[in-house]
């Protein structure tokens, strides 16, 4: 989920970095969908690990730069490889993964059909 | 010499359960009245004893600061304080699995003691039980010993995890096992039904209790720890689809799941298959959970006791249950009986819909959990699973799921209810202060599935004060009084979960600034200012703790710690809370800034709401206790029995009827 975030109290301030308060809200977002490297299995937003920091300071000035929320994660990929995106793509392998979700539900659901359509006994 | 007996009681409560499992097997062969019966319960009462006595003997050698016991020595130090040198008997791998091991033939004797009430049912289930018992026993006494002797003696011991040195996460395993753990009584009352070939109503009757005190615990333990870990942690977050919060999560669903099928099971006769497989399959992902946190397989900032020896004995438990559960329900699934059918709008449907959607959301977070191992098995290149996945999978469901809820308490058993549901519900009036939540979700520029989840919280309050209005003077008796009452508490803790949930996700972003002494930031309004940076160690610690005012109304402290015997550094975050939400700050490392000022590091975040997380788990806990409390002094209600050709106008009424009667 793409967090848009409120930024009706920073819209007086300049955000670190010099970034506007839309470009420091999408850099948020972005920390929180790139995985830190080093830890274990936080986001770069959550974690103080020094080379969080670098990613966070790293996202910070791509955004900046005018980079797209496509161009940077396609960036992160080809540095760190596929883990480091907390949003699994959609390709061959990862293909079950996403209609998973979609397959349990249809069976959950011809279940349930089934058990409503069964006989009435009479009390 | 201590460590010695305690290693004998470990090894004598072993032999108790094996002799468990056995007697009370023989003993539900005869009927379960006989010799062999009581026999099996002696038993049990000699594992509870034996193993009590076990942990009280590790809970002194930690008291003592015995450094000769290797557990010891690596999770305590003489300079800790009392609690958490107790608190540290269940702060790592063999103490906690020593008290799991506890509360496991704890439910033993409970089920011998007041478990179902057919004798033949009862000593069946206490033997499946004592297998369940004999399994983890067996791991204890055989990979885990905690009474393992570390010669010669270290002088000082290894600290127990600063971030576990917190009351909170003093209480919060104990809950949760007792949860995790609880269920497992459920699965034995399952498996002895099957066995025993009881009918599906007795069955669900019979396991109903277990599993409402086991879920009501493990949505305290869950409660808690991530209370813990949204002020402990300091990442500002009380859960982020973590392995390890996964691993709890899963069962709690399907406990949640369980708990309402059974209802229809008992009270209809609907679903009976699928309410024993839930049962089954909730302790299954139990043992699942713990392997998952134990064994190492997932990296997660929770993991500890990292084993991969460890994870093949869990393996093994695992497979043993599940095969043992699995086998029996093909066999015997065929003697429960089959429910009957039921109309889209009638409280079948609506409690199917709930299983559907909680068992689907538990298969999500499973298949979510695991993505990552079997992708690293078929050697293709690693892949993460975060929480942008499950936002994106599992909580729409959920959301659904809360949506639903509130409608399901005005629809009439078997028959279709839609127009006489809605006209009690006096749903156009209900839609006012939901769209008025709706705007100012909208309004402080929520995200949509923030949106839609305020408004699904505020809808699900609203249909849980009708709930209460509609059907308390309805209910005659005091069962149904309480059974109203835990229902429509539960379901308002959920609301406000929704609310609270919807409000954090929609929180101002955080800011990160290094401010020296004098300067300020503004954060959702509030102004924070940095007043200065002292000194104040603790016993066991050093702290550096920094006074920051907010808007001249109040200080918060947060402080980084430095605990010297385990080389950790932690941060100690500083709240200031009210009704609006909490503000929410931690301080970083001191660096010198380039013209020469000395700058810490802010993190600084506003959650607004926040609290109704809390008050929504309190609220699912107390409806809970309510819910089991009226069942254990009001007994089984009565099956609910209906025309099936009713006139849907007064389709509700037999319900209360029958609710009023039981």
């Amino acid at each position: 989920m793409i967090v848009k975030a409120l930024i009706l109290a920073m819209a007086l301030q300049a955000a670190p970095g010099g970034l506007a308060p839309e470009e420091e809200a999408r850099a948020q977002a972005l920390m929180r969908e790139v995985r830190c490297m080093v830890c274990a299995g936080e986001s770069v937003m959550d974690s103080n690990a020094p080379m969080a920091q670098d990613m966070r300071r790293f996202i910070r000035e791509q955004v900046g730069e005018g980079l797209s929320d496509a161009d940077l994660r396609q960036a992160m990929v080809e540095r760190f490889g596929h883990e480091v995106l907390m949003r699994p793509t959609f390709d061959s392998r990862t293909a079950p993964l996403w209609i998973a979700p979609l397959v349990l539900l249809l069976l959950g659901g011809a279940l349930f059909f089934t058990a409503m359509r069964k006989p009435r006994t009479r009390p | 010499m201590i460590a010695e007996i305690g290693r004998f009681l470990i090894a004598l409560a072993f032999l108790a359960c094996v002799a468990q499992t056995l007697l009370a097997w023989r003993g539900a062969d005869q009927g379960g009245r006989s010799g062999a019966a009581r026999a099996g319960t002696a038993a049990a009462e000699i594992a509870v004893i034996a193993a009590g006595l076990a942990f009280l003997l590790l809970v002194i050698s930690f008291v003592r600061s015995d450094f000769s016991i290797a557990y010891v020595a690596s999770n305590s130090h003489v300079d800790k304080p009392l609690l958490y040198k107790i608190s540290g008997t269940w702060g790592g791998h063999e103490g906690s699995m020593l008290l799991w091991c506890w509360i496991l033939v704890l439910f033993g004797l409970g089920l011998a003691r007041i478990g179902p009430k057919d004798p033949a049912l009862r000593a069946r289930a206490v033997s499946f039980q004592g297998l369940l018992s004999s399994l983890f026993f067996a791991f204890l006494a055989f990979a885990s010993n905690p009474f393992e002797r570390l010669l010669p003696a270290p002088i000082q011991g290894a600290d127990l995890n600063p971030i576990l040195q917190d009351p909170l996460l003093a209480i919060h395993p104990p809950m949760l096992y007792v949860g995790y753990v609880g269920l497992s009584a459920a699965f034995a009352i399952a498996a002895a039904g099957l066995m025993q070939k009881s009918g599906g109503r007795e069955l669900a009757s019979a396991l109903r209790p277990w599993a409402l005190g086991a879920w009501v615990s493990l949505t305290a333990g869950i409660a808690l720890g991530a209370w813990w870990a949204y002020y402990e942690l300091g990442w500002g977050g009380w859960g982020f689809w973590d392995p390890v919060e996964n691993a709890s999560f899963m069962p709690w669903l399907l406990g949640a799941a369980l708990v309402h099928s059974a209802i229809a099971t008992e009270k209809r006769g609907a679903f009976p298959g699928w309410t024993v497989f839930l049962a089954l399959i909730a302790y299954i992902l139990s043992i699942l959970g713990a392997f998952l946190v134990r064994s190492g397989v997932l990296t997660s900032v929770h993991a500890f006791a990292l084993d991969p020896e460890r994870g093949m004995w869990i393996l093994g438990m695992l497979g043993v249950s599940a095969v043992a559960g699995f086998a029996l329900f093909a066999l015997r699934a065929g003697s429960l009986g089959e429910g009957d059918g039921f109309e889209p709008t009638s409280r079948e449907a609506f409690i199917g819909a709930n299983n559907l959607l909680l068992a689907v959301t538990a298969g999500v977070v499973l298949i979510g959990t695991l993505y990552p191992l079997f992708v690293d098995l078929m050697g293709w290149p690693m892949i993460s699973v975060g929480p942008p996945y499950f936002d994106a999978s599992a909580t729409p469901l959920l959301v659904l799921a809360a949506a639903l809820m509130p409608m399901a308490a005005f629809m009439p058993w078997a028959n279709g209810g839609a127009k006489p549901g809605l006209k009690q519900m006096r749903a156009a009036f209900l839609l006012v202060p939901v769209a008025g939540v709706i705007i100012a979700f909208i309004a402080f520029g929520a995200p949509v599935l923030a949106v839609v989840a305020g408004g699904v919280g505020a809808w699900a309050l609203c249909g849980a004060a009708m709930d209460v209005g509609v059907h308390w003077r309805a209910a005659k008796v005091r069962a149904a009084r309480f059974a109203v009452a835990g229902r429509a508490l539960a379901h308002a803790g959920v609301g406000f979960i929704a609310l609270g949930a919807a409000a954090d996700a929609s929180r101002p972003a955080d800011i990160h600034r290094s401010l020296a002494t004098g300067e300020s930031l503004t954060i959702a309004g509030r102004t924070l200012t940095l007043e200065g940076v002292r000194r104040a160690d603790g016993p066991n610690f050093m702290a550096d703790r920094a006074t920051i005012r907010v808007d001249n109304r109040f200080t918060v402290n947060p402080e980084r710690r430095f605990y010297p015997a385990a080389a950790q550094t932690t941060r100690e975050v500083g709240l200031g809370s009210d009704w609006r939400g909490d503000l929410y700050v931690s301080v970083g490392e001191a660096r010198l800034r380039e013209d020469g000022v000395m700058v810490y590091e802010l993190r600084a975040a506003f959650h607004p709401l926040v609290w109704m997380l809390g008050f929504g788990a309190f609220l699912v806990v107390m409806g809970g206790g309510l819910a089991l409390t009226g069942r254990l002094i009001s007994g089984v209600p009565a099956r609910v029995r209906v025309r099936s050709d009713a006139a849907p106008a007064d389709a509700a009424a037999p319900v209360e009827a029958a609710e009023a009667r039981a």
